[in-house]
Order: structure tokens, then C-alpha cells, then sequence
């Protein structure tokens, strides 16, 4: 009994990043805004939690730099989709690549060190509010997409571009909200793992997280309670290979490539079909 | 005119990207003069420099050709990375297990598993997009995690040699080797492992121009990537073409190995990549998808990656970092201008 007590919690832990990462991509998504880059992003929070963390000794600051950061890094993704129209796919992957160096070079430069920051206090942690925070993120998005006029906009750019801006919507700054909104949940998501987690920021601590959440998401068909499942799914995958770590006999690597399996199958339409958002990576182009 | 213009427009992404560089070096407080000095200055040394940069972008030319292609049928393949791991393993695999052939039978044998395996690597996704609809992006990421975690799996608990601390296999057989060029160029020592790959590659660049721009298979696959429905139209087979382009892709990534694996470490070597595939896209983007120019990038990304090891040891504070950082620049930079160009046209559903 004990054992899956501790299993659910880690699962739960494991999960929490995803889910964070996995809702920013939801919003960007849903706006039409591919947004493959999180996992840099998740990486720039990362980095810039534990940095400022360090430097404030007050975790808090540390994750507020993190969104500060996070809105920023999605900023540069939004100016090059949105505004210069450049190939969303492109430009995340470049984010991506960005963001494997700059805390690398940052840490490098602040810390004489090769890609981590200084090891903080446990008093300097936050191991419980991210997680709070990322569950209860799944009602409030659901009633911010279903709900809210906000949600409604953001849908109809998503869907229909065309009739949103003949109803009037500003499709650029729907999506320009949209992006910085994912942009400061991945960074929370990689906050969590450095000042929640654990106690700094080591290279390329996210391991491809990012890229899990957007599976989750497209396992979740876009939508927040499914996205949310996924995440658990996904997180209980990852605990399981933690745990069985040297214990049982089945390779971790198996269990590693649970969720990027089940992706593809539910990509291909085995399991259910999961549909985007209709507009989803096409630069608006507006008709005036 | 068309030249000069096809060239400006990476040149001027170039030096944007290392103006911003030159931003973030002082920024981390190093003079962004000597440090771009020492960048180049490292990568074009006879015979190390130029040695080692040839030996660097001789990977960086197959998976820049590899996006090139699924590019030219409007296909964006991430997928390189877990293409040319799949090839390298498989490859070190059959160098393994048939160790005792002879080199006339194993070097080809080896050469056919990189293609074949990345071509089946690659050429998944495209089928699963032909079939089925689902967006190469997405199933290309996957299957770079489903590559690298079969390979290290395979390594770690069948090929690795007894007691070994680093995840590695036993090396492959004599047969199996590649030679280095030292061999054939006097005044080159043949400690650099530039070997015969880096010739390959470039054969590769003329059979792939050759095959796109004066064949009928390339006619179509370009075709598609210009407007699938005016092909479809046309009478052409898009799902054939997709699997088509993403095979050749895969089995071009895949080559990598015959660098790696044949030509340099003679065993399959766990996460060796430096990001190469995804370089690679780099590479496409400011080659603009065409053999020639993805030969130049790979130069530059090559020459970056030799000097960036000379920035890590004798700079104040830049680490060899900078040289993914530039690369991040220059992917932003190329392809938010790509809006002029055709690209843009590209449309992408379901990621």
C-alpha cells in the first residue's frame, strides 16, 4: 500500500510540469500558434527561477522573474509567427535550440560554471504551490475557453481567423495574448523544476518535457480536463521508471517511450481521433 | 540577380545573428571582437582547424540535406535526430555481429543498413502522414525519443562491452572501417577523423540536386511542396510523394552514420549527436533548401563548432554555448524573413 502511495505521489510531481507546460501550449494552440518551443521556454524559466532565487534568496521573486522571463521568451516566438509571419515550427524549434544555450552561457558567465546554477537552501524551495496551482489551472482554463469572451475570441481565431476578424476580434492580439500566456505558464512548469523539484538549475534539466506536455496536449485533444489526464498518464509513466529504477527487470527505457508511443497511435487515429484547431499554424494575414 | 539575391538575404541573417552575439558576449563580459576572432580564426587552421571543420559539417550536410528534401515537398522533418541514431545503431550492429566479413562485403553492407534504416526511420512518419493524416512534426519528435531510448537500451543491456563505464557498444569489425582522408592527402595527419564520409557527402549533395531538379520523381515531390492540390490535380500521387520524401530524408540523415560509426568511432556511441539533426534545419533554412547552399551552411555551422571548443578554453567567460546560441539566432532570423519567400505558403495542420 505504501509503495503505490508513494508511486501516486511521484506521479502527481511528475506530472505537475507537464501539466503547467501542457496548458501554455493548450492557450497558444487554441489560438491557432503552434507552439513547439516550450521546452525552451520551460528551459529560459528554469534557468531564470533559480538564478534570481539565488540572488533574492526569495523563491517567490525567483518565480516571478520566471513569468517575467517565460512572457518575454514568448514575445520573440510571437513577433516572428505573428507579426513577420514566419513558419511557427521554425521558430519554435530556434527557441528551442536558443535556450539549450543561453543558461548554459548565463551560468557560465554568473556562476563560473558549466551550465548550473549554485545549489539553494531548502527554505528557498516552493515544492508545493506549483503543483496547487497547475491542477487548479484546469477548471479556470475550462472556464476561460467556455466561458469567458476572452475564450471565446481566442477559439473563433483558432478556428476561423477570417470571421473572427470580420466580427471585429484582432486576431494578432488575441494570439499575441495567447502566446505570452503559454509563454508564463512554461516558464511556472520549469520553475517548478528547478526551485520546486529541485534545488538548482542543471543543463537541460526539462529532458524533453516540453515535448511530453505537447504530447499530452495533442493525447488530450486540446482540450483542459483530457490535456490534464494525459499529464497524469504520462507523469505516472515517468514515476513508475523512477521507481522501478534498479528494482525490476523491465528496462526504464521502455517505460520512457510509454508516452511517445501512444502519441503516435492516437495521432494515426487508432485510439479515438484527435483533431487541431483549424487554423492551427496559419499566419493570419488581415484583410485590410 | 537571382544569385545575389538568393545569397543576401542568409548573409544578412548571419550578420544579424552575430550582431545580437556580439550583444550577448558583452553581456557576459567578454570583447566580442577576440571572441569572434578566435570563433573563426580556430576553424581555419591547416590541417586542425580546416581538418575539424570539414569533419563537423560532414554530418551537418547529410541531415541539412535530409531537411532540405522533406522541405522541397513541403514536409518539415524534426525527425533527422532519431533518423540518424536508428541508422548509426543499426549500422554499428551489423559491423558487430558480422565483424569477420570482409571489407569489400561489409563496408557496402554497412553502408545500405544507414540508408535502409534511416529510410525506414523517416519513411514512418511519412507514412503515417499519407495514410492516416497525422502531422510529421509531431510523429518525427517522437520517434527521435523512441530512437534514442531503443538505442541506449540495446547498448546498454546487449552491446556494451563487460565493466565499460561509459554506455557504449564493442566495436565493430576491421572490414567495417572507412579511411581516413590523411591517408590520401600528404601534410594530413591522420589523427584528424575526417574521412571518407566528408566525400560522400558531397556526392550526396550532386545526386540529390540531380535527383530533384532533373528527374521525374523530384519533379513530382517538388510538385507536391508547391502546391499539393495543383499536383493532386495534376495527376500526381501526394501520399506516394510524402512517403517518398520522408524516406529519402530519413535514409540521407541516416548517413550519419557512415561518419560516425564507420569513419570515426568504430562503435555505436550512446547520444553522440551534438544536435545534428537539429542543425540540420539550420542548415536547410539558410541553404534554402538547395545542395549547394546547405553545403555552405554546413561550412559555417561546422566551422562554429570547431571554433566554439577554442572559445570554451580561452575565453574569459563565453563557453562553446554561444555557438547554439548564434545557431538559435540565425533559425529566427532566417525564418522570419522566409515571409518573402515561398515558405510561408506552406500551410500546417494538426500540430
Amino acid at each position: 500500500m505504501n509503495i503505490l502511495l508513494i508511486l501516486l505521489a511521484s506521479a502527481v510531481r511528475q506530472s505537475t510540469p507537464l501539466l503547467l507546460a501542457a496548458l501554455g501550449g493548450l492557450y497558444s494552440e487554441r489560438s491557432g500558434v503552434i507552439n513547439i518551443g516550450l521546452e525552451g521556454l520551460m528551459l529560459a524559466g528554469a534557468f531564470t527561477a533559480a538564478s534570481v532565487t539565488h540572488y533574492s534568496a526569495n523563491p517567490w521573486i525567483g518565480l516571478a522573474a520566471a513569468i517575467v522571463a517565460g512572457v518575454l521568451v514568448a514575445l520573440v516566438h510571437g513577433v516572428a509567427c505573428i507579426r513577420f509571419k514566419a513558419d511557427q515550427v521554425v521558430s519554435g524549434t530556434a527557441i528551442n535550440i536558443l535556450f539549450l544555450g543561453v543558461p548554459a552561457l548565463l551560468s557560465g558567465a554568473l556562476f563560473e560554471s558549466t551550465g548550473a546554477t549554485p545549489q539553494l537552501p531548502q527554505g528557498q524551495l516552493i515544492p508545493l504551490a506549483p503543483i496547487v496551482l497547475a491542477f487548479a489551472l484546469v477548471p479556470v482554463t475550462w472556464y476561460v475557453l467556455n466561458r469567458t469572451p476572452f475564450g471565446l475570441r481566442l477559439r473563433a481565431v483558432g478556428e476561423n481567423p477570417e470571421a473572427a476578424d470580420t466580427a471585429g476580434v484582432d486576431v494578432a492580439r488575441v494570439r499575441f495574448a495567447a502566446v505570452m500566456l503559454s509563454g508564463a505558464l512554461a516558464a511556472i512548469a520549469g520553475a517548478y523544476l528547478s526551485i520546486g523539484q529541485s534545488s538548482l538549475f542543471a543543463r537541460n534539466m526539462t529532458a524533453g518535457r516540453g515535448f511530453i506536455a505537447l504530447a499530452a496536449l495533442i493525447f488530450g485533444k486540446w482540450r483542459p480536463v483530457q490535456t490534464m489526464l494525459a499529464c497524469l498518464l504520462f507523469g505516472f509513466a515517468d514515476a513508475l521508471s523512477i521507481q522501478m529504477q534498479g528494482v525490476s527487470q523491465v528496462p526504464v527505457q521502455f517505460i520512457q517511450i510509454v508516452p511517445y508511443v501512444l502519441t503516435i497511435v492516437v495521432l494515426a487515429g487508432f485510439i479515438g481521433h484527435s483533431r487541431a484547431p483549424r487554423a492551427l499554424g496559419v499566419p493570419y494575414q488581415e484583410k485590410r | 540577380m537571382k544569385l545575389l539575391r538568393e545569397l543576401l538575404f542568409p548573409l544578412a541573417a548571419v550578420i544579424a545573428a552575430f550582431a545580437v552575439g556580439a550583444i550577448v558576449v558583452l553581456a557576459v563580459g567578454d570583447n566580442p571582437i577576440t571572441t569572434y576572432a578566435l570563433l573563426i580564426g580556430s576553424a581555419f587552421t591547416w590541417p586542425d582547424g580546416i581538418g575539424y571543420t570539414l569533419f563537423y559539417a560532414t554530418p551537418l550536410i547529410f541531415t541539412g540535406l535530409a531537411v532540405a528534401v522533406a522541405f522541397r515537398c513541403g514536409l518539415l522533418n524534426i525527425g533527422a535526430e532519431g533518423q540518424l541514431y536508428a541508422a548509426s545503431f543499426m549500422t554499428a550492429w551489423v559491423g558487430i555481429t558480422f565483424a569477420s566479413w570482409p571489407a569489400w562485403l561489409l563496408v557496402p553492407l554497412c553502408f545500405l543498413t544507414a540508408l535502409l534504416a534511416g529510410g525506414v526511420w523517416g519513411g514512418v512518419p511519412g507514412v503515417l502522414k499519407a495514410r492516416f493524416g497525422a502531422h510529421e512534426v509531431i510523429t518525427t519528435i517522437m520517434m527521435n525519443f523512441i530512437a534514442v531510448a531503443l538505442a541506449s537500451y540495446f547498448t546498454q543491456y546487449h552491446y556494451k562491452p563487460q565493466g565499460d563505464p561509459i554506455l557504449e557498444t564493442v566495436p565493430i569489425g576491421e572490414g567495417a572501417h572507412i579511411a581516413r582522408l590523411g591517408k590520401f592527402i600528404p601534410g594530413f595527419p591522420e589523427r584528424i577523423p575526417l574521412n571518407l564520409a566528408f566525400p560522400l557527402a558531397l556526392l550526396a549533395c550532386l545526386l540529390v540536386y540531380f535527383f530533384l531538379w532533373r528527374t521525374r520523381w523530384g519533379y513530382e515531390i517538388r510538385a507536391t511542396g508547391a502546391n499539393p492540390a495543383a499536383a493532386q490535380y495534376g495527376g500526381i500521387a501526394i501520399g506516394k510523394q510524402i512517403v517518398l520524401a520522408m524516406s529519402i530524408s530519413g535514409a540521407l540523415a541516416g548517413l550519419v552514420a557512415v561518419n560516425e560509426v564507420l569513419g570515426y568511432r568504430y562503435r555505436y556511441y550512446d547520444s553522440f549527436s551534438a544536435g545534428y539533426g537539429f542543425t540540420g534545419i539550420a542548415v536547410a533554412l539558410l541553404g534554402r533548401n538547395h545542395p549547394v547552399g546547405v553545403i555552405l551552411a554546413s561550412l559555417l555551422f561546422g566551422a562554429l563548432l570547431r571554433g566554439g571548443l577554442f572559445v570554451d578554453i580561452f575565453t574569459e567567460h563565453v563557453s562553446k554555448d554561444l555557438v547554439m546560441v548564434l545557431q538559435g539566432i540565425i533559425i529566427l532570423f532566417v525564418a522570419s524573413e522566409a515571409l518573402f519567400r515561398g515558405l510561408s505558403r506552406r500551410r500546417i495542420k494538426g500540430v
